[in-house]
């Protein structure tokens, strides 16, 4: 079945203009309707008390098979700090050339790292992860160039210094799925 | 780097297995996962992988086990090492055994991210340097042997089928042949070409400088030995010494070299430690060592251990074939290092040199052409640049009218065709000479 649309659902409290911001940004990067839902899910069974902190991994099967279609790419919204098992923390991840990615909020701001708060960055960078997240849905894997979308980072500085576009190289490579 | 970089992620935990998949994948890497240790060793008979990533507590095989094995087969694999349970104990033994890194999980992105970084410049530092390997080994081989006579090609056959094995070689021929350059193409053309060829002029030292010149030297082993000092056999270790004008080595030498030849061992002047080094020697000589041995000069024994190959140089005058090679070789040469223009040479001056017996052989001939650049007009090498007035007669020159011929020649250009002056030198007039010149049919090389 033809790609139809990208949802946004989220999980955990989220304003609404906040996410209607999100949606727009994502809107102009892909070229899809972009839609937004509520999810609900029992975020305890994906706790890890050792850890202190949400299975990424399992979060994303979770919200894949529960909550995407072959008509959707599907992103999992949440502000819960999110790990794989051998990482210490993640930003998000996605099923590289499948249908659902999670992204969350987490790890974004800046208190975090003992840097002056400022909540419009927070705002910036989670457009960016989730349009980072979405072009591994597409088959993108990470690039180098600087201000790709697609570069990898581990850091929220990183995420800054990248913008929220894809470059001309990653584009041409989704070109027979997105316009 | 051209090459898609693989990871064997190795870890009996699916979820870790699964997560390092995911991480890996999006950063566009060849990844292949296995649960435990054999199943790696497995995949690693058939497949090869740039860098494995193992953990260290796996049921059956531990990581440690896996990573001896993974040396074992002599791949160039970089192996990581993963655990939960970081010890200062293990993480070194890991890299005791040849590990590249070693990481504690859970890691920072950052971390896993500059740990990858670092492993692939290693592999792209090595790929860069086996290259440059291979361009290396082909400048050395193109650039010496110069020749395409039968006796040079009879050399050159000679190098090749010597230079792969471990056999001592003697290189006999006269002086100035290219015995030390035949040395350097059979060290380089050698599975030892990667370590020295560390060359020995033994006639020009001697007995005691020979000797602490060959085996080394402990601090105060004689007045003046103020430090340690390594022996050319222990320099040579893994690569190829050169004994140059081995028959000038005294009796005493005679009795030592034979002993470090059989026993690969040996201890420096004034130490009492015994050195093993693994060399391969290869010995040059312009004299008849066989007939030395007969006479009894030379041992016998060492004769035998050093003369396993022999290869003969021939001396230039029999294979003037090769001399227009050779000049165009050295005029390019020259000009290169001098920073000139290429100098072409007048025919004349090739036929001298053609006919000219070259006691010096290569290196005299060399010696001329460097000279004729330096003296010369620049543009092209004549008669008059080449040292040849005062040669001796060439061998080809047998009649007594080749040698009228040749002195008319050698007169002419001396006196830079002037028929007057030459005649005059010659002591005879000058319709005389214009008869010789018209006989011979002798032609100005300007």
């Amino acid at each position: 079945m033809d790609l139809q649309n990208i949802t946004l659902i989220s999980f955990g409290y989220f304003e609404e203009v906040f996410l209607r911001d999100i949606a727009e940004a994502v809107k102009q990067e892909y070229f899809f309707q972009v839609n937004i839902k509520e999810g609900r899910l029992d975020l305890s069974e994906f706790y890890d008390p050792g850890r202190r902190q949400y299975d990424g991994t399992k979060l994303l099967k979770e919200v894949d098979s529960a909550y995407s279609s072959d008509s959707n790419k599907t992103v999992g919204l949440f502000s819960v700090d999110l790990f794989i098992p051998i990482l210490t923390y993640i930003f998000g991840q996605a099923f590289l050339n499948g249908r659902t990615g999670i992204a969350s909020l987490y790890r974004l701001s800046n208190e975090r790292y003992g840097i002056n708060t400022a909540d419009n960055f927070i705002s910036e960078r989670f457009k960016k992860e989730i349009i980072h997240e979405l072009g591994h849905t597409f088959g993108l894997i990470h690039c180098h160039i600087p201000t790709c979308v697609m570069r990898s980072g581990t850091y929220v500085e990183d995420i800054d210094q990248k913008s929220s576009s894809l470059c001309p190289g990653c584009r041409k490579k989704i070109s027979g799925v997105v316009i | 780097m051209t090459k898609k970089i693989s990871i064997l992620i190795v870890d009996d935990e699916e979820s870790v297995r699964d997560s390092l998949y995911s991480w890996f994948i999006e950063d566009g890497y060849r990844v292949e996962n296995a649960e435990n240790a054999n199943k790696a060793l497995t995949m690693l008979e058939s497949d090869s992988f740039d860098i494995i990533l193992a953990d260290i507590k796996m049921p059956g095989m531990d990581g440690l086990e896996m990573l001896r094995r993974i040396k074992l087969l002599k791949t160039d694999s970089i192996v990581i090492i993963m655990t939960a349970f970081a010890t200062v104990d293990t993480a070194v033994q890991a890299l005791k055994d040849g590990a590249f890194d070693y990481v504690t999980k859970p890691f920072d992105p950052d971390d896993l991210s500059h740990l990858i970084r670092n492993a692939t410049r290693q592999i792209s530092l090595k790929e860069e340097n086996e290259n440059l390997k291979k361009k290396v080994v082909s400048l050395e081989n193109v650039e010496d042997m110069i020749g395409s006579s039968d006796q040079m090609k009879k050399v050159l056959k000679d190098i090749e089928s010597v230079a792969q094995s471990n056999s001592s070689v003697v290189i006999t021929g006269e002086s100035g042949t290219g015995k030390e350059l035949v040395a350097r193409a059979i060290h380089s053309n050698s599975t030892r070409k990667f370590f020295p060829l560390v060359s020995v002029h033994c006639g020009a030292l001697t007995e005691s400088l020979l000797e602490s010149e060959l085996f080394g030297h402990e601090k105060g082993a004689f007045t003046g030995a103020m430090f340690n000092r390594k022996g050319r056999f222990e320099m040579a270790d893994n690569g190829t010494i050169f004994l140059d004008e081995i028959a000038t080595i005294s009796t005493k030498m005679q009795i030592d070299l034979l002993r470090v030849l059989e026993s690969k061992k040996f201890i420096r002047v004034g130490g009492n430690k015994e050195i093993s080094s693994d060399f391969r020697v290869i010995c040059a000589t312009n004299r008849d060592l066989k007939g030395m041995v007969e006479k009894g000069i030379f041992r016998e024994d060492l004769y035998y251990r050093l003369n396993v190959v022999n290869i003969y140089v021939p001396p230039l005058r029999e294979r003037i074939e090769d001399i227009p090679m050779l000049v165009d070789y050295f005029i390019k040469k020259y000009c290169t290092s001098m920073n000139l223009q290429p100098v072409s040479i007048d025919s004349a001056a090739l036929k001298r040199l053609e006919e000219f017996n070259f006691p010096g052989n290569v290196r005299e001939l060399e010696n001329m052409i460097e000279r004729a650049i330096v003296v010369g007009n620049g543009k092209k090498i004549s008669l008059r640049d080449l040292p040849l007035e005062k040669s001796i007669i060439s061998n080809s020159i047998e009649s007594l009218e080749d040698l009228e011929k040749t002195h008319i020649l050698q007169i002419l250009n001396k006196y830079s065709w002037n028929i007057s002056r030459a005649a005059k030198a010659l002591k005879v007039d000058r319709v005389t000479l214009y008869n010789k010149i018209s006989k011979y049919g002798l032609k100005s090389a300007d």
